[in-house]
């Protein structure tokens, strides 16, 4: 225990140590930003009866800014140590796999909630300063909050294992991205396709992070949507350990 | 052989076999490493040696065969191999971005050291070290050296029973790779030190037994003096004289003692003899007795020993033509 929550302060703070974590903050901002001036733009021209969180998940910058974080926050993690070979002193000491592989995680997680932190107080700053909004509903607020961080920990595990599994940062930042990509596009298809009866409208539904962040941010805390993104981190960690593993198979 | 409360000795490698996607790296390595003891493990580039070593640090698993630190198997007992083996890889990595005293601390935390105790060992070690006028910078910023020392820092934070260092001289000039040899031998004085090089006069003067590996093999494991008694024919004296030929020639066979000799000619008037002994007689008094009853002008009489160099180029000579790829 002692060991995970050593690591995971280097870890998190290894994000300071250099301009990455500054940079990486700076530009969720600049693109949170911007989304919700888009999204107040649309509001002058039709005005909308509906909590300003909820449009969020329908503005093309909030996904990307989601699946552009987990390439650049983790990429780093595994491939760097292996290519600097630290690697080699980190698994030497008397630390397990599993107690690295969490730390990583954590760091990586922890530093993407910091990074999405600030966007936290855009509905308060709004409502200071524009007349007639009423108060912050924090209940969808909220909820929208455990959304992001639960998408994220999904995305943060995936990026983990793709930077386990090589030792270019390049590879596992694009290996990242495509799988985060790659399911958010499949659970797209559910957006844009006619419901149609069969297994395949059922599918995509139940992955669509579109439809996921929807209930999300119109207050709606589904326990499906959490167990879904808490086992499929669950299943990338595990997997990411199993590639710690393998400098040990026979 | 000293041997600690449990009798076991600091490493105990039994039929050792590691392969990498079928190719074997190493092939069956026996060897035993009393307490206490500074072995040096040499060998060519791509003999096994990082390989033997990452298997002893508990960070690869063998293929076959066991391996033990300290009565510990290095598979089973990982973690209490791990707590007592100080380990330096190859070209000895640290992060750039972290401060030298940052960096030991958290090694220290990392290695199961509470907070008090590893700020009382990192000031240790760093003492030990001489890391105190650096313990504030940033270790990307360092020089070879003083890198060097980081990791030695490292691999002791701990207090472990055995220390490997792997290639710990590698890329220094040579008084960094003086200074480091001090080092070490200032550091083996309570611990058992496992050290490789491919650098021979490195570990002939840190070093009191030898481990000489070849081709994933082990060719030899002995004192550098016992090494040297194996390969005797490589012990000759050279004498410079000034004399006819072909009065040399007749001397050199009618002595007894010399088994073969070789004549060449040498600046001035001057021959250079070079005589291979009979097994263990030392042809110098013989040599300047000669040359003082006949009247001869002798300006150079010495012996050879085998070098640690001698040895190991037979030992590890090619057995066949092949282009050697390592």
């Amino acid at each position: 225990m002692a060991a995970f929550l050593t690591l995971t302060r280097r870890e998190l703070s290894g994000y300071f140590f250099s301009m990455r974590g500054y940079v990486i903050i700076a530009g969720v901002q600049l693109l949170v930003g911007a989304s919700l001036l888009i999204v107040l733009d649309a509001l002058n021209e039709k005005p909308f009866d509906m909590p300003l969180t909820e449009k969020l998940p329908n503005s093309g910058f909030f996904w990307l800014v989601l699946l552009l974080m987990a390439p650049v926050i983790t990429m780093r993690t595994y491939a760097h140590e292996k290519s600097t070979g630290t690697f080699e002193t980190l698994l030497a000491t008397p630390v397990s796999d599993r107690a690295v592989v969490l730390a990583k995680f954590a760091g990586a997680w922890l530093f993407y909630l910091l990074a999405w932190a600030p966007a936290a107080t855009l509905p308060f700053l709004l409502s200071r300063y524009v007349d007639g909004l009423g108060p912050v509903d924090t209940g969808p607020l909220a909820s929208l909050a455990l959304g992001v961080g639960v998408i994220g920990a999904f995305f943060m595990a995936v990026g983990c294992f793709a930077s386990a599994l090589t030792r270019s940062q390049i590879i596992a930042a694009m290996t990242s991205f495509a799988i985060g990509t790659g399911v958010f596009l499949i659970g797209l298809l559910a957006v844009y396709r006619p419901p149609q009866l069969g297994w395949k409208t059922d599918l995509f539904a139940h992955i669509s992070m579109v439809e996921h962040m929807g209930d999300f941010a119109s207050g709606i805390v589904d326990s499906r949507h959490l167990v879904f993104y808490i086992s499929l981190t669950l299943v990338f960690l595990f997997l990411t350990e199993q590639v710690l593993a393998s400098r040990r198979w026979k | 052989m000293t041997l600690e409360a449990n009798g076991k000795p600091m490493i105990e490698v039994r039929g050792l076999r590691k392969e990498y996607a079928g190719k074997p790296a190493v092939k069956g390595l026996d060897f035993t490493v009393g307490r206490g003891e500074i072995v040096g493990f040499i060998g060519p580039n791509g003999a096994g040696k990082s390989t033997t070593m990452r298997i002893l640090a508990s960070f690869l698993s063998a293929t076959a065969g066991t391996a033990q630190v300290a009565g510990f198997d290095v598979e089973r007992d990982s973690m209490e191999v791990r707590r007592r083996v100080g380990y330096m890889p190859e070209n000895n990595p640290l992060p750039e971005d972290m401060r030298v005293r940052e960096y030991l601390k958290f090694r220290a935390r990392l290695k199961g050291l509470s907070r008090m105790a590893s700020r009382n060992q990192v000031d240790e070690v760093s003492g030990q070290l001489g890391l105190e006028e650096v313990r504030n910078k940033m270790i990307g910023h360092l020089s070879k050296g003083f890198r060097q020392r980081v990791g030695l820092a490292d691999a002791l934070v701990h207090e472990p029973d055995l220390l490997i260092l792997d290639e710990p001289t590698i890329g220094l000039d040579p008084h960094q790779i003086m200074a480091v040899r001090e080092l070490i031998k200032k550091l083996s004085a309570d611990r058992t030190v496992l050290i490789s090089s491919h650098i021979l006069p490195e570990v002939e003067v840190t070093c009191n037994r030898l481990l000489i590996m070849h081709r994933g093999s082990l060719l030899a494991a002995d004192t550098q003096s016992n090494l040297q008694k194996r390969i005797g024919g490589a012990t000759r004296v050279v004498a410079e004289l000034s004399a006819p030929e072909g009065d040399l020639r007749t001397a050199w066979e009618e002595m007894g003692e010399v088994r073969d000799f070789h004549l060449s000619a040498a600046e001035g008037d001057f021959r250079r003899c070079v005589l291979m002994p009979r097994d263990g007689v030392d042809l110098r008094p013989r040599v300047a007795d000669l040359a003082h009853a006949r009247g001869w002008t002798l300006r150079e009489l010495s012996e050879n020993r085998a070098t640690l160099e001698d040895i190991f180029v037979q030992l590890t000579r090619p057995d066949d033509e092949e282009e050697d790829l390592f």
